[in-house]
């Protein structure tokens, strides 16, 4: 077991855990966080299993994780590992079971104080075109040579049948479509799962959300990313549905023989990997890909969804805005990706298992959009229910120290089944609708579990990667409306 | 866990969800974990006629065997929309694998609290105790 004792304190923001902590460690772990936040971390497994992360074959430099860790399967979650490409290995595990989960942020210019009285109306709307909860199919259904396109084509397939705009793919991490996807390589059954499920929101900590814009820190910033103080916006956040669930499932099982047959030896079956050049991870790395191009295009039909819900609301009440729901950006924080940095000095390729943390590319990184050359990308940290959210900017620093990667959230500290002893779905229903948020939930035991008191306060997860460098603070969001399953 | 009542419990997880089961032998290991998944997402059968399926399954080793009875259990839930309550199972292992027979009888869902995403091999090791055999399972939710 290792306890805070073990680590080393870099500086007020940053430990580590030594390579010589244990003999199969590859590479040493760097911890993001402070004293306090520490203190939470530890009182989970997330350190052991961060400690397990450095363990694989072909790691370089060192794993790094987030403020907002916890304790999660495999790798902890708030983790990132990159192994170098080609002779490193792709580890299903380490990227997780929702591949491709993100959050999309639109924009508005409509003001809260004068969209106050239609909220409830918007929250209805959206509710009834974003299916959100258990076993809940999507708005678009399509039959497997449809969805081979949509597995080829992410959030392009959106496009071009009418759902996006080009801005929407631009404002979108690899264009909405990442290369390489091999829909050959998904499974029937995985195929079966995701036919009916595109522009559907899921359940657990997945969500829709109008928030308004409370506070800008960097108003230039603010500028280029379209978000106005005192302005609507809304997020989704959701990833790749039963499809991904069932790739990950698929790949993990296939995986264990694979471990065998290259002599990998792992300290937990849920880390099994392959080398990226070997026949199981170029087949992994394919429908990986495939999964992460249905979560796009299942984020960009849920935009269109919204956009729907405010110009219904809006159009009722002869509202006018002249830019209806501009996308700031659309984030993965489950993925893995071929990307290029810079290692004790010298730049290789390589793949960056991003397991619960998002990509926070700095300023002049020729895989942003002209517009956020200058500013660095949007990194979209979701607050826990009924807290705030915050838009951060990636750095320059980020990509010296983080694999240009930041966190991704508040990070749980209580688990599911404490907060639903501690706390009642109807009551912190009642106390966020007092708090003037609209609350729309398929399960009042969900709702309990997402309780903001089962989470790390979100503030002190920002204020430590911006005091550490790796992200810098644009604009805090407040929650107006939720809608979760 | 007594020996009457339920040979599942559920262990504390920051994130997701973890179970420990027993059973004196391992065919009742998996049916037991099976019915305990069903406690954890609250899956409810709608009254009516039973629906009754087999399935054999096989496996290099008892956990990957197990993760995968399971991931068929999932899948029911989530694409047929259909819970499994009886089962019965049969084992065999022979120098190769582990190989799995399962009769259930099931019906449609009526309700569902919790959806599970997948059954992992977190720390997935089936340990024999002087009782019987244990596993500990964690689930992503």
């Amino acid at each position: 077991m290792i306890s805070i004792h073990d680590l080393t304190r870099i500086s007020d923001h940053e430990w580590e855990i030594p390579q010589n902590f244990r003999p199969d460690m590859r590479v040493p772990v760097r911890i993001f966080a402070t004293r306090e936040l520490l203190d939470q971390i530890a009182g989970d497994k997330s350190l052991e299993q961060a400690v397990n992360a450095a363990t694989l074959p072909g790691l370089v430099g060192r794993v790094v994780v987030m403020p907002d860790m916890h304790q999660g399967y495999g790798f902890p979650i708030g983790a990132v590992a990159a192994t170098e490409f080609p002779q490193g290995v792709v580890s299903p595990g380490g990227i997780g079971y929702d591949i491709n989960c993100g959050v999309r942020l639109l924009a508005s210019s409509i003001e809260a104080e004068a969209a106050a009285p239609h909220m409830d109306t918007l929250a209805t709307l959206l509710n009834q075109y974003c299916p959100s909860g258990v076993g809940k199919d999507g708005v678009v259904r399509v039959g497997v040579p449809e969805l081979e396109r949509v597995l080829r084509e992410g959030a392009r397939w959106a496009f071009k049948n009418g759902y996006a705009s080009e801005t929407d793919l631009a404002h979108t991490e690899e264009g909405g479509c990442v290369e390489g996807a091999n829909p050959a390589k998904v499974s029937d059954r995985a195929k079966e799962r995701g036919r009916a499920q595109i522009g559907s929101v899921g359940a657990g900590n997945h969500f829709v959300e109008v928030d308004v814009v409370e506070a800008i820190f960097d108003p230039e910033t603010a500028r280029a990313f379209g978000l106005r103080e005192g302005c609507l916006v809304a997020q989704i956040h959701c990833g790749s549905r039963g499809l991904g669930h069932q790739v990950c499932t698929d790949y993990v099982q296939e995986f264990q023989g694979a471990v065998k047959r290259y002599g990998i030896e792992l300290p937990d079956r849920e880390l099994v990997c392959a080398p990226m050049d070997s026949p199981e991870g170029q087949a992994y790395l394919g429908a990986m890909r495939a999964a992460a191009n249905f979560a796009f295009a299942n984020r960009q039909i849920l935009a269109h969804s919204i956009r729907r819900a405010f110009e219904e609301t809006f159009a009722r009440v002869g509202a006018r805005y002249t830019v209806p729901l501009h996308q700031v950006y659309d984030i993965c924080h489950n993925m893995g990706k071929l990307e290029t940095h810079e290692v004790d000095g010298e730049r290789i390729k390589v793949c960056v298992h991003r397991k619960g943390a998002t990509r926070a590319f700095g300023p002049g990184s020729p895989s942003l959009p002209p517009e956020y050359q200058q500013t660095g990308q949007p990194v979209l940290v979701p607050g826990s229910m009924g807290t705030a959210s915050w838009v951060l900017a990636g750095t320059k620093e980020s990509m010296l120290r983080s694999f240009g990667s930041s966190c991704h959230g508040a990070g749980r500290t209580m688990s599911r089944a404490k907060a639903k002893h501690d706390v009642r779905g109807e009551d912190l229903r009642r106390e966020l609708e007092g708090r003037g948020i609209r609350v729309r939930a398929g399960s009042m035991s969900g709702l309990a579990e997402e309780a903001p008191r089962a989470y790390k306060d979100v503030d002190a997860v920002v204020e430590t990667v911006c005091a550490a460098g790796i992200a810098r603070k644009v604009a805090r969001l407040r929650p107006l409306a939720v809608v979760k399953g | 866990m007594g020996i009457n009542g339920p040979r599942f419990e559920e262990l504390p997880h920051t994130a997701d969800w973890a179970m420990r089961v027993t059973a004196p032998d391992l065919a009742g290991l998996f049916a037991e974990a099976a019915r305990g998944m069903n406690a954890l997402t609250g899956a409810r059968p709608a009254p009516g006629p039973a629906t009754h399926r087999t399935v054999n399954l096989s496996a290099p080793d008892a956990e990957s065997l197990l993760v995968a009875f399971l991931s068929e259990l999932v899948y029911a839930a989530e694409q047929e929309r259909i819970t499994f309550a009886r089962f019965h199972v049969d084992m065999f292992e022979d120098s190769e694998e582990w190989k799995l027979k399962v009769e259930m009888d099931g019906a449609p869902i009526l309700s569902l609290n919790k959806s599970i995403k997948a059954v992992t091999y977190h720390n997935l090791q089936i340990r024999q105790t002087p009782k019987g055999y244990e596993v500990e399972i964690v689930f992503d939710v």
